[in-house]
């Protein structure tokens, strides 16, 4: 019993932990207060007015869904390919071309900033929309293969086989068969690579332009410059997405397993 | 009959491993034959070949008189039917049979049509609008078997179809496909490790060992005239002895064991006196006698075991040199062991097999 009792003080000590920054800044999200500190003297939205109205905030939100967007877009479809190439057996060293593909998520966002930042500057790329969705896309495409490469890889082959077999072309097979049948790792993928966007602030910091600013980004220099509660109201929007892809993402999983 | 597939010189490497070797098989239009060997003796590969899964090394198949060997699986028109049943998960029962004939482009209304004409064959019509998961595995594949028959392919290849089902339920569907097999004069090739089910549905049994074809005939000549050694231990059981051929006259051949014993047996291959052969005896071909009669093979035997199993009675037998199995239908009386029995069986109930 006195074990079972440490474990729980344990499990909540550590979840507390976890969650405790979260717990701090939320409630600072509606203070009425001009300064990022307890005590809240009363409770009010002006923040989230600030977010959506003020300029620098409304052009960050609107910055961070365009290459949030871009961003899902290219990695899904370039991580999704990639998973696809990556399950013909035939290539040589398919382990090495995958841990390669999957490197840029473990590779510190820094050294992979400033190979960027010269890599972008060459095609004349930085301070651009597309120089920032690429330079999120290297982050963003390894979710995508883990995520997909899982859901093909429970796909039986025979299924394919069989479709081949009563009469579908190869572009049949994908279209009617793989495809539907990977699609939940598809979705899942494509929503981590939002979620990786949304987050991105090292590398937008080294290839963004002041134009290009993403609501991380703005977060970060914001802190810095003015301690104002509005960051607070930012990070409530941050974790409502963040919980909302999650929900997303557990659905999409249940759904994959459902299916077998 | 019309040769209808043709195997011709067909060898498949996988790197330096070779499963299929200079294999020769002809197939009539309309035969049910079994692919039969153990696990890794090429016939699997074969019907992936046969299927375009798989290309050969070296060799051709041909259909009908063509060369196949470039036509992709799609456009073969061949109806598989896998162990994993692999029926498409995301659609429903109906929409998996559908399917071949979408891809044959045929309009909405003959698509349906013969849809419930394929599930009433296969006994499924309620359950159309199921997904296969909420389906068990015997209505898997009797989905798997309506989907592969409803496009009406040229040939209907089967990897071990009834591997995954219980039983009884395997013997059921064994039934039910030699029945199809006959009232819609399907071309069968049916890849199985079970002898017994080969031996129940084909018209011709090909047993496989090591990527060759050890024999291939009817079940009655596969199991009564056993061609190898490998083909007389592989289906059914069989008593193997040891002996020395001492005069061939005709089909048969007089042949003396290690114990001295003098048997004459049937011979199905060339062999010549002098020559160290293989006999083997059918149990169930035994008879035991307690007195030596007029059989033309009477072998004097002691019994060391015999175990009841219901449908017959398995007695043990110990002979000089060799030890004999003998299966003795069910009204057979009791031999305790230690009994001396004869052993006895006629000339065409074994057989010479040259090692």
């Amino acid at each position: 019993m006195p074990l079972k009792i440490a474990k729980a003080t344990f499990a909540t000590l550590t979840v507390l932990f976890l969650v405790a920054p979260l717990i701090a800044i939320l409630p600072l999200a509606f203070t009425s207060s001009v300064i990022l500190t307890y005590p809240i003297p009363s409770w009010s939205l002006r923040w989230f007015e600030e977010l959506f109205f003020a300029d620098a905030w409304r052009r960050a939100i609107v910055n961070s869904l365009i290459i949030g967007a871009g961003t899902t877009l290219l990695a899904t479809i370039l991580g999704t390919a990639a998973s696809l190439g990556l399950r013909n057996r035939l290539i040589f060293f398919r382990g090495s071309i995958r841990t390669l593909f999957l490197l840029p998520m473990v590779v510190p966002a820094v050294v992979l900033g400033v190979g960027m930042q010269v890599l972008l500057a060459g095609f004349g790329l930085t301070n651009s929309y597309l120089g920032v969705i690429i330079a999120h896309t290297v982050v963003a495409v390894p979710f995508v293969i883990v995520s997909v490469t899982g859901a093909l890889s429970g796909i039986d082959e025979r299924v394919e086989l069989a479709a081949q077999s009563l009469g579908a072309s190869p572009t049949t097979v994908f279209r009617r068969v793989t495809l539907p049948l990977a699609m939940p790792g598809v979705l899942s993928g494509a929503v981590l690579a939002f979620a990786t966007s949304l987050d991105e602030v090292v590398l937008t910091l080294f290839v963004a332009g002041p134009n290009q600013r993403t609501l991380a980004r703005q977060m970060f220099s914001s802190i810095r410059e003015n301690i104002s509660p509005a960051i607070a109201a930012a990070a409530f929007l941050f974790i409502v997405a963040t919980v909302i892809i999650g929900l997303v993402v557990v659905i999409s999983r249940s759904m994959l397993a459902k299916r077998r | 009959m019309a040769e209808f597939i043709r195997f011709d010189r067909i060898t498949k490497f996988y790197g330096p491993l070779c499963v299929v070797e200079n294999l020769d098989l002809g197939i009539a239009k309309g035969e049910f034959v079994s692919l039969l060997g153990p696990s890794g003796s090429g016939k699997t590969t074969l019907l992936m070949m046969l299927a375009g899964f798989e290309q050969p090394t070296s060799g051709d198949i041909l259909l009908d008189g063509t060369a196949i060997n470039a036509v992709p699986t799609h456009k073969r028109d061949m109806g598989v039917v896998f162990q994993s049943y692999a029926l498409f998960p995301h659609m429903s029962v109906g929409d998996n049979i559908a399917f071949p004939l979408q891809m044959r482009g045929l309009n909405k209304a003959e698509t349906n049509q013969r849809v419930t004409r394929a599930l009433d064959m296969v006994q499924l019509s309620a359950l159309v609008d199921r997904r296969p998961s909420q389906l068990s595995g015997g209505q898997q594949q009797r989905v798997a078997l309506a989907r592969a028959l409803v496009f009406e392919p040229r040939v209907v290849l089967m990897d071990e179809p009834l591997g995954a089902l219980d039983k009884q339920l395997r013997e059921q569907m064994q039934l039910d496909i030699r029945d199809l097999h006959r009232r819609l004069g399907l071309t069968i090739v049916f890849v199985t490790h079970d002898q017994s089910e080969a031996l129940t549905m084909s018209d011709r049994v090909a047993v496989f060992n090591k990527g060759k074809i050890e024999q291939i005939g009817t079940p009655r000549q596969v199991y009564d005239e056993p061609a190898t050694r490998f083909v007389a231990e592989f289906i059914g059981e069989t008593n193997l002895v040891e002996g020395v051929v001492e005069a061939v006259q005709g089909a048969e051949a007089n042949v003396r064991l290690t114990s001295g014993a003098q048997i004459v047996s049937a011979v199905s291959g060339a062999v010549a006196p002098g020559q160290t052969v293989y006999l083997s005896i059918r149990p169930e071909r035994v008879d035991l006698t307690e007195t030596r009669n007029d059989a033309r093979n009477c072998l004097e035997t002691e019994v060391t075991d015999s175990v009841y199993q219901g449908d017959h009675l398995r007695v043990q037998l110990q002979n000089a040199a060799h030890p004999l199995i003998a299966k003795l239908g069910r009204r057979s009386r009791e031999f305790a062991p230690g009994t001396r029995v004869y052993a006895a069986f006629a000339a065409g109930d074994c057989r010479v097999i040259a090692p």
